[in-house]
Order: C-alpha cells, then sequence, then structure tokens
C-alpha cells in the first residue's frame, strides 16, 4: 500500500512544528493522487519484471534437471566431501601431518612452475599480438573502416571462444603438452587484450597525433611518436592483469592435456585421492593469492594508484 | 623567431640536473626489464618444448582441420544440440541466480561499513577470495563427484564460484554506499536492520542487480566449458565430437556458442540499460 509522506490535513497541524508548511487540501489532493498513481506504475513494472524472472527461473530448473528436494542431501554431501579431503588415509587431520599431506610438494611446485610458465608466455605472445593488432581496430588510428570491422571481428571471435575449447583442438593438432595450453592462452588473450588496448587507444588524446602528422609523418611514424607514449602504461597494467587471469585459466589447462598443474588435479579427483586433493587446491589457492599480491604491487609500483582500474 | 636566443646548454644543465643527469640506474631500469622479462619468454619456450618443427607440423595440422570444419553441419542432431543450447543458458541463469541469493546476506559481513570489527569480516573476505581462487571447471569436477554427472553439477559449480565473486564485488558496492541516508535512518529511530534495509539496499541494488546480469553474461561463456568436465550442456557435446573428429559438427557447435553468446549479450546489455542507466553500464 502506497502511503504518502504528507498525508495530513489541515486540522492536525497543531501537532506539527509551525515551520511545516501544509498546502491546501485540494492542491494535495491532486498531489497524492499523482504520488500514488507514480508508485502504483513502478510497483506493476517490479512485479512484472519479477514475475518474469521467476518464470524463467522455473523454466531453467525444469531444463537443467534441478530438484530442491535432493539439493539438501547433496549440500550435506558436499561438506562432508570436503570433511574426506581434509583427512588423511589414518584418518588423522591434514594439518596434524604436513609432510604426509604434502607428499608429493617437490613434484607438484615443478608443475605449478610450469603453469606459471605456461601463462606467462601465452600472456607476452596475446599481448604483442593484440599490441601489433589493436591500432587497427581503434576508431580513431583505425587507416580503413574495412580492415577495422575485419580486425575486430577476428579479436571477438578469439575472445568469445573459450580458452579451453581452443585447447582442446590444439591438443589435437599440436600433441599432449604444454604448447597446446600456451597457444590456447595466447590466442584468447589476444582477443580479450586486444579490445582493451584499443578502448585506451581510443581514449588517447589526437593532439599530439595531429602534430606529429603536421609534419609529414607517415602513419606509423603518428602511432609510435604520439599514440603510444601515451598508452603504454595502460597496456602493461592490463597485460599484467590478463596474466593474473591466465593462471587460474592454466591450471585448468590438464584437463584437457594441456599441460600444466591440472592434470595432477583432475587425475587426484577422479581417483579419489582425498588428502592429494586439498594439496593441490591449497597450492593453487596459494600461488593465485601470491600471484594476485605481487602483480598488484607492481602494478601500483610502475604507474602509480591511478592505473590500478 | 630569429630573436629566440640560442639555448645555452651548459646552463640548461646546470639547471635541470635531473633530466640531463639521470643516474645509470634509473636510465637503465626499463631496458633491463624488458630484457628481463624477453629472458624469462625465451627460458619458457625452450623449457615447454616449443620447437619451430612442432610449431608448423601442428600448424600445417591446424589447417587441415579448418578445412574440413567448413561448412559447419549438424547432421541428424540438430535437436539435441539445441536442447543442449538451453540447458546450458538454464545452467547460467540458475547458477548466477543462486549465487546472488546467497552471496547478498554474505557480502554485508564483508562489508566495513555494516560489520566494523575486522573479527568477523576479515575470515569471510579470505573465504571469498579462496573460492575465486579456484576456477569454475575444478568445481565443477568436485561437485561431480559429490551429485554425480549432469547439468545440477554444473548449475553448482557456476553458483559456489559466482558466490565468491559476489560476495566481493557486492560488499565493495555496499562500502561505497552513501552514508547520510543511513544516519538518516538511524537519526530517525531505526534499528541496524531498518538501516540495511532502507539506508542501504535502496543505493546498493541497482549496482547489485548490473553486475548479477553482466555476470548471466559472462556465465553464459563459462557454462557452455564445464560440460567438457561432464557437468552438463553444449560443452560435453563439443568435447565428445573434437574427441571423434566431427569437424563439421564442432563448427556447427562453436557457431552455436558464438550466437547464443552474442544475443545473450545484447538482450543484458538492454536490461542493464533500462536498470541504471547509461552512466553506470561499464
Amino acid at each position: 500500500m502506497a502511503r504518502p509522506f504528507f498525508e495530513f490535513g489541515p486540522g492536525q497541524n497543531a501537532a506539527m512544528t509551525s515551520a511545516v508548511s501544509i498546502l491546501p487540501g485540494a492542491q494535495l489532493a491532486v498531489l497524492n493522487a499523482a504520488y500514488r498513481a507514480a508508485v502504483a506504475r513502478k510497483r506493476l513494472r517490479l512485479a512484472l519484471a519479477a514475475a518474469a524472472f521467476l518464470a524463467a527461473l522455473v523454466v531453467a530448473a525444469l531444463g537443467a534437471e534441478v530438484n530442491l528436494r535432493t539439493l539438501f542431501t547433496y549440500f550435506g554431501n558436499f561438506i562432508s566431501y570436503f570433511d574426506r579431503i581434509l583427512t588423511l588415509e589414518d584418518g588423522t587431520r591434514v594439518w596434524s601431518n604436513p609432510t604426509e599431506w604434502f607428499w608429493g610438494w617437490r613434484k607438484w611446485l615443478w608443475m605449478l612452475a610450469e603453469t606459471i610458465l605456461i601463462s606467462y608466455v601465452g600472456t607476452m605472445i596475446g599481448a604483442v599480438l593484440a599490441f601489433a593488432l589493436n591500432f587497427f581496430a581503434a576508431q580513431n588510428t583505425s587507416p580503413a573502416p574495412w580492415l577495422r570491422f575485419v580486425i575486430r571481428r577476428l579479436l571477438e571471435f578469439a575472445r568469445t571462444v573459450p580458452g579451453i575449447v581452443f585447447a582442446l583442438i590444439f591438443v589435437i593438432a599440436f600433441g599432449l603438452g604444454p604448447m597446446a595450453g600456451v597457444l590456447a592462452i595466447a590466442i584468447h588473450s589476444t582477443g580479450a587484450l586486444g579490445k582493451l588496448f584499443s578502448e585506451i587507444v581510443e581514449n588517447a588524446d589526437m593532439k599530439p597525433v595531429e602534430g606529429v602528422r603536421s609534419t609529414g609523418a607517415s602513419w606509423l611514424s603518428c602511432m609510435r611518436f604520439a599514440v603510444l607514449p601515451q598508452v603504454a602504461a595502460g597496456y602493461a597494467s592490463y597485460a599484467l592483469l590478463r596474466f593474473e587471469i591466465n593462471v587460474r585459466e592454466a591450471s585448468v589447462m590438464g584437463f584437457v592435456g594441456a599441460g600444466g598443474i591440472g592434470q595432477e588435479l583432475v587425475v587426484a579427483i577422479r581417483k579419489f585421492y582425498y588428502s592429494d586433493v586439498s594439496a593441490i587446491l591449497v597450492t593453487i589457492i596459494v600461488t593465485v593469492f601470491i600471484i594476485d599480491i605481487a602483480t598488484g604491487w607492481l602494478r601500483g609500483r610502475l604507474f602509480g594508484g591511478d592505473a590500478r582500474a | 623567431m630569429s630573436q629566440l636566443s640560442k639555448p645555452d646548454r651548459e646552463q640548461l644543465r646546470a639547471k635541470y640536473p635531473d633530466v640531463f643527469d639521470r643516474p645509470a640506474a634509473s636510465r637503465l631500469a626499463t631496458p633491463a626489464m624488458i630484457v628481463a622479462a624477453f629472458a624469462v619468454f625465451i627460458f619458457g619456450l625452450v623449457d615447454l618444448d616449443f620447437s619451430p618443427a612442432k610449431l608448423f607440423a601442428g600448424l600445417n595440422q591446424l589447417g587441415w582441420i579448418t578445412l574440413m570444419m567448413i561448412p559447419p553441419d549438424p547432421g541428424a542432431s540438430l535437436p539435441a544440440y539445441l536442447s543442449a543450447l538451453g540447458e546450458t543458458l538454464s545452467i547460467a541463469l540458475l547458477g548466477t541466480t543462486i549465487a546472488a541469493v546467497v552471496a547478498l546476506p554474505f557480502s554485508l559481513l564483508a562489508a566495513r561499513n555494516v560489520i566494523p570489527s575486522g573479527w568477523l569480516r576479515f575470515p569471510v573476505r579470505r573465504a571469498f577470495d579462496s573460492i575465486r581462487g579456484v576456477d569454475t571447471l575444478i568445481w565443477a569436477l568436485v561437485w561431480i563427484n559429490v551429485v554425480g554427472l549432469g547439468p545440477f553439477a554444473g548449475v553448482l559449480a557456476i553458483a559456489l564460484s559466482d558466490f565468491g565473486a559476489f560476495g566481493k564485488l557486492f560488499s565493495e558496492a555496499i562500502e561505497a554506499a552513501d552514508r547520510k541516508q543511513v544516519e538518516g535512518i538511524r537519526a530517525s529511530g531505526g534499528n541496524a536492520l531498518h538501516e540495511i534495509r532502507f539506508g542501504l539496499m535502496p543505493q546498493v541494488l541497482p549496482v547489485i542487480a548490473g553486475q548479477v546480469l553482466y555476470f548471466i553474461e559472462s556465465n553464459t561463456r563459462s557454462a557452455t566449458i564445464i560440460g567438457i568436465v561432464g557437468a552438463g550442456g553444449i560443452g560435453l557435446q563439443l568435447a565428445e565430437q573434437i574427441r571423434v573428429l566431427e569437424w563439421q559438427k564442432v563448427s556447427f557447435l562453436i557457431l552455436m556458442i558464438l550466437v547464443a553468446v552474442a544475443a545473450i549479450d545484447w538482450i543484458s546489455g538492454k536490461l542493464r540499460f533500462a536498470i541504471i542507466g547509461q552512466r553506470a553500464v561499464a
């Protein structure tokens, strides 16, 4: 029910402080009616939107075979799964015996290093390709509209197809191993970074470009001496951010045979080596934390506080 | 122009020593960093078994695969693919909604302006970070172990990994909310629940709605891939067709995914625009 704020007649005036002036009744009635109508319309729209959303949810629940009654039993299983992965084979908690828990740390650290290297090399290749393409994709620097259209669609394709799909296909083309993972990450990063890079270029100040152009410089010189100095810091910042994301992505490349620690993890999960699962998960989480903090610190160091976004 | 006196080099040098005589360390910092980055890159190429022969053989193979993908053709399994796509969209929608509903109360616990004491806030935040640090695919594998193969595992995997992301984003939105409205509620005699309901939520909900819509969009992408490990949806079909080398079907499935993602992008862009207006669409 919509109750207007100032719905009181002149008779109640005495109870209020005299500073509040009250409109005449007729005028007030009109305002109140308008207020009620506005609130009612807003509520009707909200109710309609909520109903449509609920209907979509019900359809989705049927489609995804969700059963609310079993959800609770399943949730119990989920909790007990964590109980199991935090228990060693002799029945004690994992943290009571760290050497037993991390029995394979030498191998896991090695695979973790490979994971980080995969994402590093993939990010580098992706950043270089994105750098080469982004000036053609940006509205203000592209030499020809058709070229811009083609490059933009290419970048869109590269970032919409998930990295792991590329990895699945590359594993068949390049064989099992980290190379497929690197190339998959490189292509996906090219698409994502190409878009971000070209947006930075579109925000760049065009006056230096005009200045360089007025001296008779070529398109290449314009990019090198007028645009690049403005955008280089932003590029590096985004590339670092991408590296951070790619570490996470590289940790699952092993699921399809494309190298990294995912291989170990998928074996541990599928074969129910419970304490190994928790040990590898902890290693991955800690590594991701460290890399997040390190790249955050590096970006802050290199580009000051304002380039963090 | 001729009146401009010739610059006195010595005088300038004395006036701006920072420009003319930068210490070696600061002059060499950028090139050294580039060289170091490049060295690690080369080491990575060597360590990860990159060789030109392997690269060209692979590219050759990839060329053949691409040729075999044309023209995209679903064969007789178009209805199965369409229902798999519907399943994928359902997974994305349900997973995101569950995550948002569960994350909202927890995000209050992680917001500095709601819970000033660090005792509760700190562990809640670290829990969000840990959940986010693990990829959706890993959560999908874990849930498959718990609830078995199928789309339900996918819904739960997306819900869990989004729970971590939403917890962080929502609590940041709440911290960015204006303090004055909450104080107004308190001044008029509202209790803590009133402050949250009437002071914080009206400011925060549009931002949250925009973020949820954006996540439904990006989860359409995630939901396409969790099928690869067996958690339902179109990814399952895609992985199967890749394994049996049915390249025409693969390219058709990839096209389907692209079209679906573009359609969802468009719809959610419109909706976000309607909910929060142009300035906050970013």
